[in-house]
Formats: C-alpha cells, sequence, structure tokens
C-alpha cells in the first residue's frame, strides 16, 4: 500500500475521512460496507446532514420575502450558497448561477428556453457518442420540435472523443454543441477547453455537463469560456435535488423564463407581467431552501480538503484500481482513455453484470451495473451493460482489494 | 447466502440452457425486454389445439433470467393454455409473496430464493411475461416496467 501511505504522508488522511460519513461506518450483509457507486451519488458528510438539520430546526423560513427575523436567516443561508458556487466554478458573477434540480433540469432550462428560441429548421445541434441520457434526450426533444438535426461526434476505442471528425461536424447551421466534461459510464475526462474553442470558430454556443467533473475536478467556467456549464449537488457529498446552471449574463438575459410563478418576477398585471433580474428570472417558486443549504455545505468540506488533493488521490486510486482489475483473466475494462476520471466500467467473459452486482452485494459491495444511463455507450461497445466501480476520495486500496476479491468469488460461482 | 439464490440447478441452466433456439414453426412468438438492464428475449410457442406442443426461446440475459427462460420452457410443454397461465401466477407469488411453497411448481421452487432479492424479481419473470403476451398473441414487445 504505498499508494496510500505516500498520500498520507502529502496530508491526505483518508482514514480520517472516512470518520465524516456516518453512512460509511456500516455492516451490509455482515460485511463493512465497501461503497463503489459514487458516480451515482455521492455519500454526504456529517457537516452537510448537520446544515440541512440546522435549516429545519433553528431557521427554517421561506426565502425572498417576509421581513421577519428566519425568512432574513434563511434567505442569507441560501444566497451564501450562490456565493459559494461562484468561488467553486469561478463565474464572473453570482447573477450568472441559477439553482436548479441537478444536471438535467440545467440540461431541459437551456434547451427549452434558450433552444426554442435560437434553434430553427435546418439548423444542427451536435452531442458526442457518450452523454448521459439527459444530454441526448432534451436536445432530441428539440431537434424534433424545431426541425434541426442532431448530429453525434464519434469515439474511438478507448471511449475518447474523436476531434478531427468533430471539426466536419460543425458547419454554419452548427447552433449548439452539448457535451459532457466527464463520462459517467467510461471516465473520459474530454478535452472541453478545446472543444468549446472548436464551437465558438464555428460559431455556436456550447453547454457542458459538469456532473461528473464538478466532484473531482477544478471547475473554472471563465477559463473554459463555456456559455453553459451545469452541475449537480449530490455528485458533489451535497444533497439530492440541488444543481446549479452557469450561463453567461449576455446569454441568460435574452433568453425567455423556463417556469413561470412567484419569485420570477418584478411586477404581475393580467395584463402584463415583468420579469425578476437574473439570477431570479429562472427561480420560480419556492426552491429546495435546505438542499441549498446543505449544498453550500458541501462545498466548503470539499474546498476545505482541495480538489487537486481529491483529484491526485483519486487518480492514485484509479492507477491502483485498473492494475488489479486488469489483472483478472476474463475481464475487460470498458472506457480506457488516457485522461480518466476514476471510474472503472468493466464486463467479464460470460458473466452477466447483474449477477456480478448481486454477489458482490452480499459481501457488502456496491457497485452499479446496467447501461448507466447511456444505452449509445453500451451499443458502441456492443454490451448490454457493464459493471461500473466509481471512486472517490474516501474509497481506499483496501476497498478495491475487497473489490477484487469479491471477483474471485463470482468467478467461483459462475465459471 | 448468495448460494440461496444461485443454486446448482439455476447455475446449470444459466450455462447450459435448455429449448435454447429459435423455432422455425412456432405459431406463437413475443419479445420480451428489461429497460433496467437492457436484457431481450425472443420466446417461441408451438400449439397444437390448446395444448403447448413445443416452447423455446432465443436472447441475452443474466444467469436468472436465462435459467428462467430455460426452465420455463421445459416446464410448459404438455401444458394447456389454462394450466401454462396458472402456473404463471403460481410462479409470480412464489418470488413475490411469502405463501408457502407448493410442490406442483415442480423444478422452478428452485427459484424460490429470488424472493430475498427483490432487485433480482424481473430478472426471473421476464420470460414469463413474455409467455402471456405470447399467448395473448400481443404484438408488441412486452417490458418489465408495463406492471
Amino acid at each position: 500500500m504505498s499508494t496510500q501511505s505516500s498520500l498520507i504522508e502529502a496530508g491526505f488522511d483518508v482514514e480520517t475521512i472516512r470518520k465524516d460519513f456516518p453512512v460509511l461506518q456500516q455492516h451490509i450483509h455482515g460485511k463493512p460496507l465497501v461503497y463503489l457507486d459514487s458516480a451515482a451519488t455521492a455519500q454526504k458528510p456529517t457537516v452537510v446532514v448537520d446544515a440541512i438539520r440546522h435549516f429545519h430546526e433553528v431557521d427554517c423560513a421561506n426565502i425572498h420575502r417576509g421581513v421577519h427575523e428566519l425568512s432574513q436567516r434563511s434567505t442569507a443561508a441560501y444566497e451564501e450558497t450562490r456565493a459559494k458556487a461562484r468561488n467553486f466554478l469561478n463565474s464572473n458573477t453570482t447573477n450568472e448561477l441559477i439553482f436548479v434540480k441537478g444536471t438535467t433540469e440545467g440540461i431541459n432550462l437551456v434547451a427549452s428556453s434558450w433552444g426554442r428560441k435560437n434553434v430553427k429548421v435546418g439548423d444542427e445541434v451536435i452531442i458526442s457518442a457518450m452523454e448521459h441520457h439527459s444530454n441526448i434526450v432534451p436536445w432530441q426533444m428539440l431537434c424534433e420540435e424545431m426541425g434541426a438535426r442532431l448530429r453525434v461526434i464519434p469515439m474511438n476505442d478507448r471511449g475518447e472523443l474523436i476531434l478531427e471528425e468533430y471539426q466536419k461536424l460543425l458547419n454554419p447551421r452548427t447552433r449548439m454543441v452539448a457535451f459532457t466534461h466527464v463520462s459517467n459510464a467510461l471516465g473520459t475526462i474530454n478535452p472541453v477547453k478545446e472543444m468549446v474553442v472548436m464551437a465558438h470558430k464555428a460559431g455556436a454556443i456550447t453547454l457542458i455537463d459538469g456532473a461528473q467533473a464538478a466532484p473531482h475536478i477544478h471547475v473554472d467556467v471563465q477559463d473554459l469560456d463555456a456559455d453553459f456549464y451545469t452541475m449537480s449537488g449530490h455528485k458533489v457529498v451535497g444533497p439530492t435535488g440541488i444543481g446549479i446552471l452557469y450561463g453567461k449574463a449576455a446569454l441568460l438575459n435574452a433568453m425567455p423564463p423556463y417556469q413561470g410563478g412567484g419569485d420570477m418576477i418584478k411586477t404581475v398585471t393580467f395584463a402584463k407581467t415583468t420579469y425578476a433580474d437574473l439570477p431570479y428570472k429562472f427561480e420560480a417558486g419556492t426552491p429546495n431552501i435546505a438542499g441549498g443549504i446543505g449544498l453550500g455545505a458541501a462545498f466548503d468540506y470539499v474546498n476545505r480538503i482541495g480538489l487537486d488533493k481529491i483529484a491526485a488521490y483519486e487518480h492514485e486510486l484509479l492507477v491502483y484500481g485498473t492494475e488489479a482489475l486488469s489483472s483478472i483473466p476474463g475481464l475487460r475494462i470498458i472506457g480506457t482513455a488516457r485522461e480518466k476520471a476514476a471510474v472503472l466500467s468493466f464486463v467479464m467473459e460470460g458473466i452477466h453484470p447483474h449477477d456480478i452486482g448481486t454477489v458482490l452485494d452480499r459481501q457488502g459491495i456496491a457497485v452499479r451495473t446496467g447501461h448507466h444511463c447511456a444505452q449509445p455507450v453500451m451499443d458502441w461497445f456492443h454490451v448490454a451493460a457493464t459493471t461500473r466501480a466509481s471512486l472517490a476520495f474516501y474509497n481506499t486500496t483496501a476497498e478495491i482489494d475487497a473489490l477484487a476479491a469479491g471477483l474471485g468469488k463470482v468467478k467461483e460461482i459462475f465459471s | 447466502m448468495v448460494d440461496d439464490l444461485y443454486q446448482d440447478l439455476i447455475l446449470d441452466h444459466s450455462k447450459h440452457p435448455r429449448n435454447c433456439r429459435a423455432m422455425e414453426d412456432a405459431n406463437r412468438n413475443a419479445e420480451g425486454y428489461n429497460p433496467l438492464c437492457g436484457d431481450k428475449l425472443k420466446l417461441y410457442v408451438k400449439m397444437e389445439g390448446d395444448v403447448v406442443k413445443d416452447a423455446s426461446f432465443v436472447g441475452s440475459g443474466c444467469a436468472i433470467s436465462t435459467a428462467s427462460a430455460s426452465l420455463m420452457t421445459e416446464s410448459l410443454k404438455g401444458k394447456t393454455r389454462d394450466e401454462a397461465l396458472k402456473l404463471l401466477d403460481k410462479f409470480h407469488d412464489l418470488l413475490t409473496t411469502d405463501t408457502p411453497v407448493t410442490k406442483d411448481l415442480g423444478k422452478l421452487i428452485v427459484f424460490c430464493g429470488v424472493r430475498d432479492y427483490p432487485a433480482r424479481v424481473k430478472c426471473a419473470t421476464l420470460a414469463w411475461h413474455t409467455l402471456k403476451s405470447a399467448l395473448d398473441g400481443v404484438a408488441e414487445p412486452v417490458s418489465t416496467e408495463d406492471e
């Protein structure tokens, strides 16, 4: 375990970090829980759970209205998260940060609001071959409605996008290029900065799906020059049902509202409504206040450890895990990009992922099995499904050893 | 332990599925699909009057769904349509309720362990859902999510 000890020397003490996560302290089917499904959702540290409880027990009130003390406290705590998100994503202003339910809603907001206004008959929208369904279906729906064409950037055998092919797809009819920063099914880290430059040269707008990137990579939306960037709180050790959509102010200002209701207006009469300024124009109705406050605590927690340290540690876990799994005969890793996040998607000869998942579960090991909401990726690799172990900074090399031993048991049963 | 689920008979039928072939002279067939895992199954049934003369399947799936299709096609032969549908109900009860296991399920009793694995019930029922649509003459592929 030289890997782990070298990081501990560098100040990354995973055993101490694990104590922050109550859920990890349990046994499943009599075995210590080995949670390897953080790409689906990350576990929550006590500080996040406490922040949500504090809101409900001490500050609970609706926000942006009411002059009473509780409402002011709630508003301040909720809006503080927007300021923390600005720091987390390095946006120019907090006005460019819209609270949404999660990445899926962020993409739908842009496809619906920006898309319906800007995409016309004969126009084209480009996505990539490795998108999650949430970055396929909204664009498909938009293209169908507007009579536009959806085009797809292909990938190579490693699961890397082929930029030469992407270049060929770009043309004056391209309105939008939407792609993932990190693939949930393969772990591939895409060269998003370069891809944005290419899109802009062709006069297209870009949206980056940051659901899998935000927990593992330092994101700087200004450096990326992304037009839209969206992420989910629950992948960054925050609660579910809250996320952030970043959009350049000029674009957001020119877009019609996504939903109508309270909180997104300046004045309402039966003759006419004037809309609120950014970011509230896109935030109709009472939001997930507790979730927003929990997300603020999550940003603080991640910042305290440091995303650079997290990325370095997770990369060492990935290298260790890749080696451990590669040495198992009959196991094939799906997704071997040179730039890769800590995702180990794999198939085993003659053994179905669901059977692998069940046998691992009985040993306390939680992995994801199935198509990972990325059926086109499965089709491309000619598999119906994979087993996916996704790693986070609270995982250990010992847990990867447990996974390898668990897969030994799988082989024992099925071969 | 997990061996309660993966009993020897299930492992045998998953590794060496019986009646795993297309049937050209089938007069009933249907497709089943489990969108949760992407498993697909095509079922062929040859009826002679009211009696299942032959049954077979092709498709790819997990050990549970493959063994279930294999053992189902074995158990169907010689049964009337009504008997087959009654067996389906009993099989479903075996997987989803605490009712005592009855002998008339024959070899299918081997699936009793599935009830302790709720996430896997649909794997075991895929073939049977498909059977129902084959016997009902439904043209659209049946999905385990249509229940």
